[in-house]
């Protein structure tokens, strides 16, 4: 066992602490040259990652940089030094610590580069631009370890598989670089170790003592909650009177809209007036950053927030969290519960509100699967090419290299260990030439090819690459701002579709206020406040996620049960209903129910695929009745079912679910497929291929010179094999498309297909009618609908 | 023919879907900027290396017209390539293809501000064109009479969707971007607003031309 030496003993021993057994461990494993700690919120996991490195810097004998470290977000760098600076300050440690995040300063940047604290805090994005100066080597040079925080969230985003690529290159400068990962509670730690190791080696778990189980529970309400819908707004008496008995609470939601309509309502209900504030990712940093000092501050005592509270910034004395609407992913609930009650040993305090009837059985699965410790995942593929081909880029930024060096690179981090070296060389390919089918740019290569050694034709090239690192692709948006003569007040941002469908005098929320749109300037939505009005609703894309897998299989095995005591009367009331009027959908079966309503033949199609799956299912399942003459006319999707209308009864609505029938369809639908230019947007911007960024004037997407779109179309058309193209494919069968879940539920349910033919609506199918977000079926509509738009505005404006 | 008819000071002119403009009474096909050669300039600046097939099929659909048209004169209203240099370095095919279009017809480059000079693919090299009431020409010059102009890119929006437009009132004409590789400037922009009138139009292009009031929000 390490000796912790005196001076960190008499200090632990001043505060009456012990130190914690897992950080012991860390100490006593700090040659280790990858570990993964897992450990509860509140379990002193940042302390137990630095303590190595402390102890090590304590005799001030080591020169420049020792310790990395790096977090999904700037806010927890910088909140992180600032903890840290305490102790080293009351240790007397001889250490500098500076945190370089997007918001550092320039000269503050520069500085950095000549003369590196001994502890750098910083972000996936910010390393990433580091390692692509030529100086790199040197300002790494004798870089001990590596601490990557909140590992978990990074292991499910691009940011995190760029990291690994960036940590890879950080041991071939710095061979003998130690990493630790520091990660929440997960369902899989053996899968973040290999994400982490350094390939072929491994990476060894240690694991904290979970703490106690959480204290987590349903609220109930005298009013039951609605049919459909997400808003959670029946239930706000029971929540304030929750806020009222706690400290402070943090209320989550799944969407930001979600979050604006209910604060909206928190408000005009708030009759005590209880200081509660907003946090969204979509509200302006001013008013973030309000909200966040108050917190610490402890002035609040509710903050009803989004995922942008998710990671471990420490907001003080919260203790109680409120997820508001169905959690869709246990793993998710269970780190926001950690949010409460961040002191070790203490249960965290939740409550769950599910939205509407059928978030009750969801909530009450979620529920069982927590105390089961049963958390849910999906297993992530390799690594993604489009990062692999910015990589490269910014390899190349820092000096010329060799494609064998860094293929044997690259293949050292955890998600590209199975890269082949032919998919490498498509990527440098890509990344030289542009990798088209018809050779055009031998003059202009991106990258040369030099005695063997790749490099930049164009030096200059350097500032546009520095310009455009980084995997996070946000939707347009444009900012907001109270209209005055000053340029005004911002108040956060909308999409810039949403921004497209305003006219002067519409109303939306934003920042919990109501406010009336004026106009657009310099790029900017104006508004003026507009209070009591009747507000429109912000529409901001935030990600929807859809229900696990594991999660909807609970649901469904719950519905199979003879009976519910766990569940509410209504809700109990409402399957038996089912049960009597038509069948509960099964684990290994299939139920679809097919009913008269509404003067159209209404076909449900209970999948439990997720909303996303459910939504291509509904997308793929009208094109084949249009096939079969049933003249489908929409359809609407929700995490559990797709309900469709149309003129005729399908008889047979089991021969749609043809597997091989499907999968054709599938292939020539996907190709002209929004979401999959979506999805194209994404990867030409990571990869390369789109700049959001170029010397001289920073741009929107907006303004980017045209639209991805253009290109998708026209490489659909004569470069049909193209690499982008494929990277874009494999992305939206996994994402958006989610095609994986079908083809999951197609397996499950090997033909096994119930049909049940109602006389009218059966309960479980009802609540699907009120479901926001109908899809009509595109035929020759919308150039109709189009043509007679245009007529009512040329008559209108008198000139038809 | 397919398209929206007007008239431009006693010209009757149809702004084709395709966004190609036509005069029938002259034999007359203009086009607006078709930034010919953008991917070669892009890549050769240090830039992004785009999909290398915009030419051919900016080509193909200006072949389409120039089929469905006849034209005895093909007017290019300027930015006709994205710089000199991409006109030198279109490569053999694009070249084929472009002579294969201007054989048989007088072919016309005014002059852009992409474009200045004259270029060695042959063709008739003009700061602008009076044929008629008519005056072509890459800039809109503001209280000019009969102008055909391009320049702006405009396009317009009617409810979610937002094309490449036409915009018409009785004194000029301003062409939508004919390029592949094109953005656009919305009709709601100042530049836009200042030079066109009252009741000017906005004429979507897509499978139709489809012609919309360009003020409709009644503010200005």
């Amino acid at each position: 066992m390490t000796a912790l030496p005196p001076i960190f003993e008499n200090w632990f021993a001043a505060r009456g602490w012990s130190i914690h057994p897992h950080q012991q461990t860390l100490l006593d494993r700090a040659d280790a040259p990858a570990l993964l700690l897992i450990a509860p919120t509140g379990g002193g996991k940042t302390l137990a990652g630095f303590l190595p490195t402390l102890v090590d810097l304590a005799d001030g004998c080591h020169d420049g940089l020792h310790t990395v470290y790096i977090s999904p977000l700037k806010a927890l760098a910088a909140d992180i030094r600032r903890n840290l600076t305490m102790p080293v300050a009351e240790l007397g440690l001889p250490i500098r610590m500076e945190d370089r995040t997007g918001d550092t300063s320039h000269a503050r940047r520069r500085r950095q580069r000549a003369d590196p604290p001994h502890i750098l805090l910083t972000t996936p994005e910010s390393l990433a631009l580091l390692l692509s100066y030529e100086d790199a080597p040197r300002i790494f040079a004798g870089l001990k370890r590596v601490v990557v925080d909140e590992i978990h969230a990074l292991a499910d985003s691009k940011r995190g598989d760029q990291l690994m690529l960036c940590l890879a290159r950080l041991s071939a400068l710095c061979p003998g670089l130690r990493r630790l990962g520091l990660s929440a509670t997960v369902e899989d730690p053996d899968a973040i170790a290999r994400f982490l190791a350094d390939h072929p080696g491994r990476c060894e778990i240690v694991h904290a003592d979970p703490g106690p189980d959480p204290d987590i529970s349903m609220l109930q309400t005298d009013e039951p909650p609605p049919w459909a819908g997400g808003g959670g707004v029946h239930a706000i008496p029971a929540i304030l009177e929750q806020v009222r008995r706690h400290r402070t609470t943090l209320i989550f939601h799944n969407t930001r809209a979600q979050s604006e309509i209910f604060f909206h309502a928190l408000w005009l209900a708030n009759d005590d007036d209880l200081p509660i504030g907003i946090h969204h990712g979509s509200l302006s940093r001013e008013q973030r950053e309000r909200v966040e000092a108050a917190m610490v501050a402890g002035k609040l005592r509710a903050v009803v927030c989004t995922g942008s509270l998710d990671l471990g910034i420490d907001w003080g004395d919260v203790d109680l969290v409120i997820q508001v609407g169905a959690p869709k992913n246990v793993k998710r609930l269970v780190q926001r519960i950690g949010r409460a009650n961040h002191r070790y040993n203490a249960p965290s305090k939740a409550l769950l509100v599910p939205a509407n009837r059928f978030e009750v059985v969801e909530c009450v699965a979620a529920l069982e699967a927590v105390r089961a410790r049963a958390l849910d995942g999906e297993p992530r593929g390799p690594g993604p090419r489009d990062v692999l081909c910015q990589h490269i880029l910014i390899t190349a930024a820092a000096g010329p290299l060799d494609a064998d060096t860094l293929f044997a690179e690259v293949t050292r981090a955890g998600p590209y260990a199975d890269l082949s070296r032919a998919d490498f060389d498509a990527c440098l390919d890509f990344v030289a030439t542009g990798g088209y089918a018809l050779r055009a740019y031998d003059r202009w290569q991106r990258l040369k090819c030099t005695n063997g050694a790749w490099h930049l034709r164009d030096p200059r090239a350097v500032t546009r690459i520095r310009m455009n690192i980084g995997t996070i692709i946000d939707t347009e948006m444009m900012k907001v701002r109270l209209k005055n003569s000053r340029g005004g007040t911002p108040l956060g941002e909308v999409e810039e579709a949403f921004a497209a469908t305003l006219t002067p005098g519409d109303t939306f929320l934003i920042g919990g206020q109501v406010v009336r749109f004026e106009g657009l300037r310099d790029m900017a939505v104006e508004v003026t406040r507009r209070a009591g009005a009747a507000p429109r609703i912000a529409v901001f894309s935030g990600t929807k996620f859809a229900t696990s897998t594991q999660l909807s299989d609970r649901i469904l095995r719950l519905l199979c049960r003879s009976d519910w005591p766990e569940l509410p009367d209504h809700t109990a009331h409402w399957l038996h209903l089912q049960r009597q009027m038509s069948k509960l959908p099964q684990p290994d079966r299939l139920l679809i129910e097919t009913f008269p309503h509404d003067g159209r033949a209404q076909t449900c199609v209970y999948a439990f695929a997720g909303r996303n799956a459910q939504q291509t299912l509904g997308l793929l399942l009208t094109r084949q009745m249009e096939e079969a003459g049933l003249h489908p006319l929409g359809f609407v999707a929700t995490d559990y079912a797709t309900l469709i209308w149309g003129l005729e009864m399908p008889v047979d609505p089991a021969s749609l679910f043809d597997a091989q029938a499907m999968r054709a369809g599938f292939d020539t639908w996907l190709t002209g497929n929004a979401v999959m230019k979506r999805t194209f947007r994404g990867a030409a911007v990571i990869a390369g291929l789109i700049e959001r960024n170029t010397p001289g004037r920073r741009k929107t997407g907006r303004q980017a010179g045209f639209s991805s779109d253009i290109l998708y179309d026209t490489l659909v058309k004569y470069d049909p094999d193209h690499l982008l193209l494929k990277i874009t494919r494999e992305e939206a069968m996994k994402g958006l498309v989610d095609f994986g879940r079908i083809e999951e539920m197609l397996d499950r349910v090997r033909g096994r297909i119930d049909h049940v033919a109602l006389p009218r609506v059966s309960p479980l199918a009802a609540p699907l009618f009120l479901e926001a977000g109908r899809v009509p079926v595109d035929g020759t509509g919308q150039e109709r609908l189009l043509a007679e738009q245009a007529h009512g505005a040329m008559q209108a404006a008198g000139l038809g | 023919m397919n398209g929206f008819a007007f008239s431009l000071c006693g010209a009757p002119l149809i702004a084709l879907p395709s966004g190609a403009l036509w005069w029938s009474g002259a034999r007359l096909l203009a086009v607006g900027d078709l930034h010919l050669g953008k991917s070669e300039r892009l890549a050769r600046r240090g830039g992004a290396m785009l999909p290398p097939y915009e030419v051919h099929e900016t080509l193909t659909r200006l072949e389409a017209d120039i089929a469905a048209t006849d034209p005895g004169t093909v007017l290019c209203l300027g930015d006709s390539f994205d710089d000199l240099d991409a006109a030198a370095g279109l490569n053999a095919c694009a070249v084929q293809e472009l002579k294969g279009l201007m054989a048989g017809r007088e072919w016309i480059w005014v002059a852009g501000n992409h474009d200045p000079g004259p270029t060695d693919l042959g063709g008739t090299h003009l700061a602008e064109l009076h044929r008629g009431a008519l005056v072509f020409r890459h800039i809109a010059v503001p209280g000019a009479r009969g102008e055909v102009s391009g320049h702006y890119h405009p396009k317009a929006r009617l409810g979610r969707v937002s094309r490449p437009a036409f915009l018409v009132d009785s004194a000029r004409v301003i062409l939508p971007a004919y390029g592949t590789y094109t953005g656009g400037l919305h009709s709601d922009d100042r530049a836009l607003q200042g030079l066109m009138g009252k009741r000017a139009l906005a004429v979507l292009t897509g499978k139709a031309a489809t012609p919309i009031p360009m003020r409709r929000d009644g503010s200005r």
